[in-house]
């Protein structure tokens, strides 16, 4: 008789925890021929909090961290999913992806956290810089992370779209809240356990899994959430900028109904990280 | 009230004799010393737009005045929506056919020039400004006009140097841009917004304020006269609709504007589902930190720079006062002193520290917040000295007893009110500090400079000054964390929220 395989229960990656949703409700994932294949946390706005708190306890040492260290520990993300590709590329199959494209979208996701960890160290000399001004001080801007950026990834790509919507948040020193794609959410799940791995302190990046019109409202006007970067309709941009005017927030949103290729050089920026720091410029005395 | 005398002189311990005190004000009245520049105003002022001076559509104008003696200077048309539609539809003509095309040694050729006419009509244009707004002449005169012509200057090199501005890519002007400007600071304001959108390359749709719009209106001459294309800067003059008219328009490919956190959001939610570009610069609720190692005289001379500079009607002011307990009781009898020589009255006397309020419905509403903190249980302390018969004036005011739930340490006044709380340790004056939803500015009185970097990298906030107070610069790039706002002005970082990555 042959083996039962044991399957997986999808549980999503909070404050470097696993956790299922505190509301306990799931829903149904079916695979491209429409088996079933998993129950997975349908998270709620509870839910939502719960990781903004985590990611808020997160937030002051991921800042302080070195951005070395911050380079280093992003270029270990990439070791660890570059050692798993064949179960990521597996996870993207679930959502109907094709062998080939999941493999060649699982490397570009290694390529794109490759890409920002080398930015760890270096944004802040591009970016920043000393000002001449007419008076006696040493003026000069540097950056600063914003605090917690609400994350909301596309459906397509939804290993590349979100790791490319995460990575340069988290790169300056960010935390994050990201809702994983509806449609495939099970790429999220594994990436959380790679995320554990990954000497990335709990609580940087926190998964979410479940429905947009549940969770983007709350994206929207969670005060905490000092930033919202999303891949959303024209209803959800609306209600998102709505959500951001309450307490003034940041929204760097892009457009679901137009085409984007996640794959191309164009994904990746140095203006992708500066959309998610304040600049800073303080006026220090020169005198005796 | 307190008395109008001083407190009878303590005698000196050795001699008797009165122990000297540099106090003169309440012991002979100063001679008046009026700045006496013609301000070369007209009796009315039509709307700019298209390089021309036009009467609003509705042909409707309304009264704008001295704060300082409440009497009408001029009367400004009064732009309805169709008056700034006007205004957008010759911007997007001047966009797409002369400015957004020009070469970028051309455009600076132009700032270049407004920058120099502006200094050649400085204090013209400094005695206009205090008329229209109330502020001493010494700030116009020394502040607010000559960095306007600074910001043009500083700006204009930037027009052929764009490449520069954001390393890897290439920029490129948004289009036509809508700015909504302050009393606060006219003229300064509006060569903050003009001079890095024009130097990208965009035209402008602005509207002053309701109350100071006749800089703006003089600046229009400048424009003319430096052969400025038609319809690269339009002016609208008008109160709240017609700003909302100038934020809303469809052809505003972003708007800018710097006001009140109440209204940025009005503005923000106005907008939401458009694509247009936004920059907010709002208000703030800044902390000055004194601690024990500063030096006194220096620091308390900020402070009163920092809350009374513009009467206290600056976003960035040092509205909470934040002391080192050791200190504390030394601080306060300082400033205490130090407000009973500040001299608060006729704006265009060159002696006047303190001008007049901008507009009654502000002086009622710091009246207002400064009863709610006496009520909350915050003691009063005003400087003694007389106040102009006519004209919206107010004292100088300490609020001491100030805990961090009082409406006078959380809301801002914008007026010539300084909040005064304590505090024992660094880590406690960073997170009374930053216990705010504000994040405009900072300032840290120290010797220490280890200390100084410190606190600026844990305070929350845009600009951080450290052994100094209310200083700027178009090199330095201005603006606010949280709800003082998003997107810098000047400097590098600023230019580039005026253009578009290609």
């Amino acid at each position: 008789m042959p083996r039962l395989p044991i399957t997986k229960t999808p549980k999503v990656y909070v404050g470097g925890a696993f956790i299922r949703s505190e509301s306990a409700r799931t829903f149904p994932l079916r695979d491209a021929r429409g088996a079933f294949y998993a129950n997975i946390p349908q998270c709620t706005r509870k839910d939502l909090r719960n990781a903004v708190e985590a990611a808020a306890k997160a937030g002051p040492g991921w800042a302080r961290r070195t951005a070395y260290n911050r380079g280093q520990i992003l270029y270990r993300l990439a070791e660890m999913l570059e050692a798993r590709r064949a179960e990521m590329a597996e996870a993207l199959g679930v959502g109907g992806i094709g062998r080939a494209a999941a493999v060649r979208e699982v490397s570009a996701a290694v390529d794109r956290l490759i890409y920002y960890a080398g930015w760890a160290d270096k944004y802040e000399q591009v970016l920043g810089n000393v000002n001449p001004v007419a008076a006696p001080f040493f003026n000069f801007t540097v950056t600063e992370p914003m605090g917690i950026v609400g994350i909301v990834a596309p459906d397509p790509a939804p290993l590349l779209g979100l790791i490319s919507l995460v990575a340069p948040v988290i790169t300056s020193g960010n935390t994050t809240v990201a809702l994983a794609s509806e449609k495939a959410p099970y790429p999220a799940i594994v990436l959380g356990e790679m995320l554990a791995t990954s000497d990335l302190p709990g609580g940087v990046v926190n998964l979410l899994t479940g429905f947009r019109k549940e969770l983007v409202p709350t994206f929207a006007t969670h005060t905490h959430l000092r930033a919202v970067s999303a891949v959303a309709s024209a209803d959800e941009r609306k209600a998102i900028q709505l959500g951001a005017a309450d307490s003034v927030k940041r929204t760097r949103l892009l457009k679901a109904e137009e085409r984007i290729d996640w794959f191309s050089a164009d994904a990746q920026h140095l203006y992708a990280i500066r959309d998610f720091v304040e600049f800073k410029t303080t006026w220090h005395p020169i005198g005796s | 009230m307190p008395p109008l005398a001083s407190p009878p002189p303590k005698s000196s311990p050795r001699s008797g004799r009165p122990r000297p005190e540099l106090i003169f004000g309440d012991l002979w009245p100063y001679d008046p010393a009026p700045e006496t520049a013609d301000p070369k105003l007209k009796p009315r002022y039509d709307l700019f737009i298209d390089g021309k001076f036009v009467p609003a559509r509705g042909g409707k104008y309304f009264d704008t005045i001295n704060p300082a003696t409440e009497k009408k200077l001029a009367e400004v048309a009064l732009a309805g929506p169709a008056d700034v539609d006007a205004a957008y539809q010759a911007a997007r003509r001047a966009a797409d056919g002369v400015w957004g095309r020009m070469a970028g040694r051309e455009r600076a050729k132009y700032l270049f020039r407004i920058a120099r006419l502006l200094q050649d009509r400085a204090r013209e244009f400094a005695v206009a400004e205090t008329l229209n707004g109330g502020k001493p002449i010494k700030e116009s005169r020394d502040f607010d006009v000559p960095m306007a012509a600074a910001h043009f200057f500083y700006h204009a090199g930037w027009a052929d140097k764009l490449e520069y501005v954001a390393p890897g890519r290439r920029v490129a002007p948004l289009g036509v841009v809508g700015q909504v400007i302050p009393w606060n600071f006219p003229l300064l304001m509006l060569a903050w917004k003009i001079a890095p959108a024009l130097a990208m390359g965009n035209t402008v749709v602005l509207k002053p304020a309701e109350t100071t719009p006749i800089t703006a209106l003089k600046l229009a001459e400048i424009f003319q006269d430096a052969g400025l294309p038609p319809g690269v800067v339009n002016l609208v003059t008008g109160a709240g609709a017609t700003g909302a008219a100038v934020m809303a328009h469809p052809i505003a490919a972003k708007v800018a504007f710097t006001g009140s956190t109440e209204v940025g959001k009005i503005i923000m939610r106005s907008l939401a589902g458009t694509d247009k570009k936004m920059t907010m610069e709002l208000g703030g609720k800044a902390a000055n930190i004194i601690f024990d190692d500063a030096p006194i005289n220096q620091a308390v001379e900020g402070v009163v720079n920092g809350i009374f500079f513009n009467q206290g009607h600056v976003c960035c002011a040092g509205s909470r006062l934040l002391v080192h307990e050791p200190v504390a009781e030394a601080v306060i009898a300082k400033l205490k002193q130090r407000l009973r020589v500040l001299r608060v009255g006729d704006p265009l006397d060159k002696n006047t520290d303190v001008g007049a309020i901008n507009s009654r419905e502000q002086l009622n509403k710091i009246r207002h917040l400064v009863d709610v903190g006496v009520k909350e249980g915050a003691e009063l302390y005003q400087a003694p000295c007389p106040l102009p018969a006519r004209g919206f004036f107010f004292r100088p005011t300490l609020l001491t007893g100030v805990t961090q739930s009082h409406r006078v340490a959380r809301e801002e006044i914008f007026g010539p009110v300084l909040s005064i709380l304590t505090f024992r340790t660094v880590d406690e004056a960073v997170e009374k500090a930053n216990n705010t939803a504000f994040g405009l500015s900072a300032g840290v009185w120290t010797d220490k400079g280890s200390r100084i970097l410190k606190m600026s990298t844990e305070l929350k906030a845009g600009v951080v000054w450290a052994n100094t107070f209310n200083k700027f610069d178009p090199a330095s790039p201005f603006g606010g964390y949280k709800e003082s706002g998003f997107g810098r002005e000047g400097g590098r970082q600023g230019i580039l929220d005026y253009a578009k990555l290609v």
